[in-house]
């Protein structure tokens, strides 16, 4: 039996018969619905623009405040760097490797693997490391976590309004624009195009 | 039929189906080389001891204050609580309600449905796997979610230092509350659903052989 055209279920481990798809169709789990695998049209080019305009994005956002407030003329901004170097300086450790973790570091593991693995594949060049890197890229998943921090930065906006005049900084619109993206990233990234692909060129 | 029933098994980083000949320890995917196993070892108890510590932190988290402001005049120690209360009295009950249930709701409703799934797969339940699998879902959806208010005293410490009008620093209730939502993620991604399923296929096994057909 050719295991290529098998598939287990993660979530429950149901062996099933991979079936061809449609483009932008999805194969879910006959018996728990998991999502097993998508189709999508150039999957891996898609990734790759989506990635790109990551990263430029997530430059942006780090290379400007995020908000600023103004007291009696006394003005101040600060950008998601400050805030967490902030934090470690008054002792914090612990919640300023949390939030470095979560908005800074795993984000820009993600998008400089995607690209590692991605730009030379564009090229067809095979690259070295398709195995740990895609493991890593698995394991680093849920602890990106932008879109939380946007909506906490925006709460924290509104708390702060009452206070003071609140002036909102480039960075969060960077910050509003890369959490789609990023979310696309997700949707059309697919490992099994990437083995494919690795496969072909080997 | 299970995968492992038949001696596939799925890698979990790639999806590669890999068959092995029974009493083969230390398997690994033909295609990615990940470790694999029939179920994630030793799922319960990890997910027992993450779960515990995540209780026992629940407490402080929710009792010690997050943020200490001081002004000239005064200090205050906001909890998670009162903070809520705060938002809701000032007007802004949708924010209220955004964060209650970020860090209220979500952390409490992930320890209770983690708690259940693991107690019904250990009690080897066979009741609804299909609804205790897509709780599994939800859980591990939304558990990245109560982050929330670590991130809104990030922020407020970050702009409101060194001002005449106040200062805000980090309370240990943040701490506790942050290794709260770190615990019920590791606990989340330690659990194995399908253990849920595995009564189910072997029920199912002990009827087919009953019954002479496959």
């Amino acid at each position: 039996m050719d295991v290529s055209e098998l598939i287990v279920c993660p979530d429950c481990d149901c062996l099933q018969r991979r079936v061809p798809l449609p483009l932008g169709g999805a194969a879910r789990c006959s018996r728990c619905d998991a999502l097993l695998y998508r189709s999508c049209r150039n999957g891996t080019q898609k990734t790759l623009a989506y990635t790109v305009t990551a990263l430029f994005l997530f430059l942006i956002a780090n290379s400007y405040p995020i908000a600023g407030i103004e007291v009696q003329g006394n003005r101040q901004a600060a950008s998601l760097y400050d805030a967490v170097s902030l934090l470690w300086q008054e002792g914090h450790i612990e919640v300023a490797v949390l939030v470095g973790l979560t908005t800074l570091i795993t984000p820009i593991i993600q998008i400089g693997l995607v690209l590692f693995l991605l730009v030379p594949l564009q090229f067809n060049h095979l690259v070295q490391g398709v195995a740990p890197v895609l493991r890593i890229l698995e394991t680093v998943r849920p602890w990106s976590m932008m879109e939380v921090f946007f909506l906490g930065v925006l709460v924290s906006l509104f708390k702060l309004e009452q206070l003071a005049h609140v002036e909102v900084g480039i960075a969060l619109w960077a910050f509003a624009a890369m959490i789609p993206i990023l979310i696309a990233v997700g949707m059309t990234f697919e490992p099994d195009e990437i083995w494919e692909k690795v496969r072909m060129l080997s | 039929m299970t995968a492992a029933q038949l001696g596939f098994y799925g890698c979990l980083i790639c999806h590669y189906v890999t068959e092995c000949a029974p009493g083969t320890t230390d398997m690994r995917c033909r295609r990615c080389g990940a470790l694999l196993h029939r179920r994630k070892p030793n799922s319960i108890g990890r997910t027992w001891a993450l779960l515990l510590t995540g209780y026992l932190l629940y407490i402080p988290a929710n009792v010690l204050p997050v943020m200490h402001t001081g002004s000239l005049f005064s200090t205050q120690s906001d909890t998670i609580m009162s903070g809520i209360v705060y938002l809701w009295t000032s007007g802004s009950w949708y924010l209220a309600a955004v964060v209650f249930i970020a860090s209220i709701f979500v952390p409490a409703a992930k320890l209770a449905v983690l708690t259940f799934l693991v107690i019904s797969v250990q009690r080897r339940s066979t009741w609804g796997p299909l609804d205790r699998t897509k709780m599994y879902r939800v859980v591990e959806f939304i558990g990245r979610w109560s982050m929330l208010d670590i991130f809104v005293v990030t922020i407020l410490v970050a702009l409101v230092r060194l001002q005449s009008l106040a200062t805000i620093s980090v309370g240990l209730g943040a701490v506790a509350f942050g290794a709260v939502v770190v615990l019920t993620m590791v606990a989340a991604g330690q659990f194995d659903p399908r253990l849920i399923w595995d009564p189910q296929a072997d029920a199912h096994s002990f009827r087919d052989n009953t019954h002479g057909h496959s």
